[in-house]
């Protein structure tokens, strides 16, 4: 990789100053997407401002009726909490799921949701649990923070400090997973929550999205079998050679009736 | 000896070092003053180099040296050849274009190598090699396989007109076209042999290293072969004589046929030390590896079997393309013609085979043997085609292999394709496989599953490879260019520990205790004072190294027979201690002795007097104990068996999982159990791997688009079942130990084995082939298409 100066703020404020003015720095969470992109000289960057040492980044909280979980929490003890597992037991199955147990170790869900990455899996659990993601400006709720490839509402400055998921009535995430990367080629989340149904699919298309015609029918009917003859429109799908967007589209259907048979 | 002879499971001497950390690889070696070497490659498939201007590299931090293909020419450094010549169907030799260590006037693949250099420290030398300006002029590629020896594909070599490398043929063309017209039946097929990539688990790596003091160079290198690598630089690449060039080759992590070949980049590093006074390091960055090792398989190929009415083959026709790549990488002609056509009788009787292979260039890295090497090539179309007959016909598939079997007293076996079999039960193997399976109650768990909603398909694979390569007279005559023998010593020293030196180099086969367990069987001399010494030429005699699964048959073989020498002497040395005819010594057990008296010399005794020779008869025998042998094999091995393995698909996702495997192998003498049930594992795991997941993809303008493990799928345990090993026993009938090779089999029989099981799964909805790697996309695709 190329130089560069390298920061360990102990505080938000801190990193956000550190940031300020530099073009080419980037704050680091578990740098499980940064690392390989500079040790393979994608990025050239003049500053790298690593969250790792900030304090208040860390930790989850079960209040009421949500789930809080601190931007720089890895994986593992999202996947391993006693009480995330029992408020929301797909929170934690998802996270159990994600890469490999070195990335679970070092990934943060702070990075993966600043990241929106297409095949991430965080994304679609922040989307169909209508999660508010916190940052050190505001509070921004799912529907408007995931924007496109790569994109999100955050803005200069923006850091994301922890990300607060209400707990529902029932929950499953159902991966289909790339063979050789083991990200999703599709994710399907599906939270229910009263009458009300929210349906996220990560991996099929460039940015985690809502699908409406699976929320419509799962409204009316919580079952696999409600989903059975539900076409999914995969025109602007993804397609690769792993998968044609035809056969995402298929995935889609399949792993969110999955989801619902397995919803607890 | 039983506890650490032959055919106890003992457990490896390397383990200590390998599992500790305290491996010596070569990028863990490091030279007093060694410089970081990186390569400029190219960034196009095909493109000319109009220019390379290396000067404002040359002046980035830490640079010490910048070079280029000029360079390169202007040291008058020879290609980098291609050991094996084939002659074409006319009589003509094979189109063989030059391969020079840096590109000078044309890049052919992405990753072609086109300037180095070399700088105070890896990351000085990366950031300069940032600055080496190549004008090139983009050329269009020719990257598909089908169309590159078409009229208007794009030219990659001017020696190499239409792109076509050979083309070869080897059987009766016209006994096979007679036996087609008497047909009952053709069975026909298409198929493709996926390209794959090696994926040793240790990146290749290099130090050259020159001597001021006597113009001599070092090279440390993950090779295969430290002998063959020398032999090439000298000879060919003419950088020193072979006198003036040591090579060695550590601990290396894996090979799989891709450490065999002598690459541009080792070439380079070892001119270089002397152009900068100063060792130069290289070692590969995981991207590398995919871009410049050599790939593996990449076959397209038309199968015909013809058969009488009763299932039994009349005749084999098998039209295939081969790729090379870009340059003819070391061994690339012999894999789809020697290791290949050669093959195809399989272990059946078919009366006629005539096969024709005809190889191109395209604009990819260049492709040469990958474990198996031709071998899993040739069981794939044949086992394939056998299925297909046996559908076509309503033969159940177990019924029409014991049908066309050769029978077990028919050896010697004289084959269609050139090759004598010495010994094999083909039957045997195959019995013992579909007991251990259950093959009679597959129907049953087949509905079992289907309730389930899972396709359920058994698949069976009756393989047969050469290996224990090779017979130098024989192969010479086909065209290869070096001998194929190997060379053993062992070295008493005079406190009866014994050094084996061996040509044969250990890449994760285990020579270090297997070897020891031959040489502590013997020679009666306990297993640890047994040490094995391998991969340096500056100790061991000149060998040939390891591949083809040759290491035990012909590098151990050339131990056993440098034993026998060391048993020669060790008889006249006991005779005259013991006042006796030499033809009264007996040996066994580690013991020389007088027959039919308690009268006797250790073997350590033996060798304490020849090392201190007082009392020994210097008048008629030398001093020491120390005996070498080069063996040069009578004939191939055979190792045979089958595989058979069941897998349940997911009709939903079309997702594969293999639920069970069984193989039953004919390793001939088997030396340690533990060890080769771990090369039938790992061979299955790689061949799992060709039918399941993995495939190196091009696309049209000839980038690599599975570069890395993001899009390169290798199989993971997870992915596998517990691997049930099981063997049966024919010797080996022209070598001394009677052994007969198994690094390879699991590689050869395995994808023919799960595709024949993926195909009988989904055979129930019409499916008549899969192509591999029958990924889930491909394979609901199959169950999408046809319900």
């Amino acid at each position: 990789m190329h130089d560069f100066r390298y920061h360990r703020p102990s505080s938000v404020d801190e990193a956000v100053k550190l940031l300020a003015g530099k073009s080419d720095a980037r704050v680091m969470a578990g740098g499980m997407t940064l690392i390989p992109t500079l040790k393979q000289r994608l990025a050239k960057l003049t500053d790298v401002i690593d969250l790792a040492a900030i304090k208040e980044l860390k930790g989850i909280k079960v209040e009421g009726k949500a789930v809080t979980i601190g931007a720089m929490t890895p994986h593992h003890e999202v996947a391993s909490s006693i009480a995330v597992k029992k408020a929301i037991p797909a929170l934690a199955a998802l996270a159990a799921g994600i890469g490999d147990p070195h990335v679970r170790h070092r990934g943060t869900i702070g990075g993966a949701v600043a990241n929106n990455d297409p095949t991430a899996d965080y994304t679609a659990a922040v989307l169909a649990l209508n999660a508010t993601v916190k940052t050190n400006k505001r509070s921004i709720a799912a529907d408007s923070f995931f924007k496109g490839l790569f994109e999100t509402a955050l803005g200069e400055g923006e850091l994301i400090t922890a990300v607060s998921f209400p707990v529902v009535d029932k929950a499953a995430y159902m991966k289909f997973a790339n063979p050789a990367s083991r990200y999703a080629i599709v994710g399907v989340f599906v939270a229910k929550s009263g009458a009300s149904v929210r349906t996220a699919v990560t991996g099929a298309a460039s940015c985690v999205f809502r699908c409406a015609p699976i929320e419509t029918a799962l409204a009316k009917s919580f079952a696999p079998e409600a989903i059975a003859s539900v076409m999914i429109d995969g025109k602007d799908f993804n397609s690769d050679i792993h998968a044609s967007a035809e056969y995402r589209a298929h995935l889609v259907r399949v792993m969110a009736q999955r989801a619902v048979a397995a919803a607890a | 000896m039983a506890d650490t002879g032959i055919g106890a499971s003992v457990r490896r001497k390397e383990d200590q070092r390998f599992i500790t950390g305290r491996g010596h690889y070569t990028d863990d070696l490091n030279r007093p003053g060694q410089a970081y070497a990186f390569f400029v490659r190219s960034p196009h498939a095909h493109a000319r180099i109009k220019s390379v201007n290396t000067a404002a590299a040359a002046r980035s931090p830490g640079v010490i040296g910048v070079f280029t293909g000029q360079d390169v020419a202007a040291d008058k450094l020879g290609s980098i050849p291609c050991g094996w010549g084939v002659t074409q169907k006319d009589g003509k030799p094979m189109n063989a274009p030059p391969h020079m260590p840096l590109a000078a006037d044309k890049a052919r693949y992405v990753g072609d190598q086109v300037a180095l250099v070399v700088a105070e420290t890896y990351n000085q030398a990366r950031d300069a090699a940032e600055k080496v300006v190549v004008d090139y002029e983009v050329l269009p590629a020719s990257v598909d396989l089908a169309a590159t020896a078409k009229k208007g594909a794009p030219v990659i070599h001017d020696q190499a007109p239409n792109n076509v490398c050979f083309v070869w043929g080897l059987g009766d063309e016209a006994a096979t076209k007679a036996a087609f017209a008497k047909a009952h039946h053709v069975a026909k097929l298409n198929l493709v042999n996926n390209r794959v990539i090696p994926n040793a688990i240790e990146p290749r790596a290099a130090i050259g290293d020159f001597d001021t003091g006597d113009d001599s160079y070092t090279l440390y290198v993950t090779s295969q072969n430290p002998h063959l690598a020398r032999l090439v630089i000298s000879a060919f690449v003419q950088i020193a004589p072979e006198s003036k060039l040591r090579v060695v080759a550590p601990d290396v992590g894996g090979g799989f046929g891709s450490k065999i070949f002598i690459y541009a980049e080792e070439c380079v590093v070892t001119w270089a030390s002397r152009k900068v006074g100063r060792p130069v390091k290289w070692t590969a960055e995981r991207f590398e590896s995919f871009l410049s090792d050599a790939h593996g398989r990449d076959h397209l190929t038309h199968v015909e079997l013809a058969l009488d009415k009763d299932g039994k083959f009349l005749g084999l026709r098998v039209d295939t393309t081969a790729n090379m790549g870009a340059y003819l990488s070391n061994f690339a002609s012999a894999i789809p013609t020697y290791l290949y056509g050669t093959l195809l009788q399989g272990v059946y009787t078919t009366a006629a085979i005539y096969c024709e292979v005809t190889s191109v260039f395209t604009n990819t890295v260049p492709v040469d043997a990958v474990r198996g090497a031709g071998r899993p090539e040739a069981t794939y179309l044949i086992e394939r085609i056998v299925d297909v007959a046996a559908s076509d016909m309503g033969i159940d598939r177990a019924e029409i292999r014991r049908r066309n079997f050769i029978a077990a007293i028919a050896f010697p076996y004289q084959t269609q394709v050139a090759l004598q079999y010495d010994s094999g039960n083909y039957g045997a193997s195959l019995e013992k496989a579909l007991t251990m399976i259950d093959y009679a109650g597959f129907e049953k768990r087949r509905k079992e599953a289907a309730g389930r909603g899972k396709l359920r398909g058994i698949g069976l694979a009756s393989y047969i490879e050469a290996c224990g390569i090779a017979p130098s007279q024989v192969v010479g005559s086909l065209g290869a260019g070096v001998g194929l023998y190997e060379a053993g010593q062992v070295r008493f020293d005079a406190t009866g520990n014994v050094t084996v030196f061996t040509g044969s180099h250990t890449h994760g086969q285990s020579h270090e205790t297997t070897f020891a367990q031959i040489v502590s069987d013997y020679l009666g001399v306990p297993f640890e004072k047994i040490e094995v010494v391998h991969g340096d030429s500056g100790r061991i005699p000149f060998g040939m190294g390891t591949y083809g699964s040759r290491s035990l048959a012909v590098g151990g073989s050339a131990i056993v027979r440098a034993m026998d020498k060391v048993i020669a002497k060790g008889r006249r040395i006991a005779a005259h201690l013991l006042e006796a005819s030499e033809a009264d010594i007996e040996f066994k057990a580690g013991k020389f002795s007088v027959k039919g008296t308690d009268r006797a010399k250790t073997i350590g005794e033996i060798a304490f007097a020849a090392y201190v020779p007082h009392n020994y008869p210097l008048s008629e025998l030398e001093p020491g104990l120390d005996e070498t042998a080069f063996y040069d094999p009578a004939n191939f091995t055979f190792p045979a068996g089958t595989h058979v393995c069941e897998v349940e698909i997911d009709r939903d996702t079309g997702v594969v999982a293999v639920e069970r495997w069984v193989a039953v192998d004919d390793f001939g003498r088997i030396i340690n159990p533990m060890v080769v049930a771990g090369q039938v594992q790992g061979g299955v795991a790689h061949g799992v791997g060709q039918a399941l997941c993995e495939a190196a993809v091009y696309d049209k303008s000839g980038q690599l688009l599975t570069g890395s493990y993001m899009d390169y799928c290798m199989p993971r345990a997870g992915d596998l079942p517990s691997i049930e090993v099981d063997t049966t026993v024919t010797l080996c009938t022209h070598n001394p130990l009677g052994v007969k090779g198994c690094g390879e089999t699991g590689a050869i029989a395995a994808p023919a084995t799960l595709i024949n099981a993926i195909v009988d799964a989904l055979a129930p909805l019409g499916v008549k082939h899969i192509e591999m790697p029958a990924t889930s996309q491909r394979v609901w695709q199959a169950i999408h298409s046809a319900s």
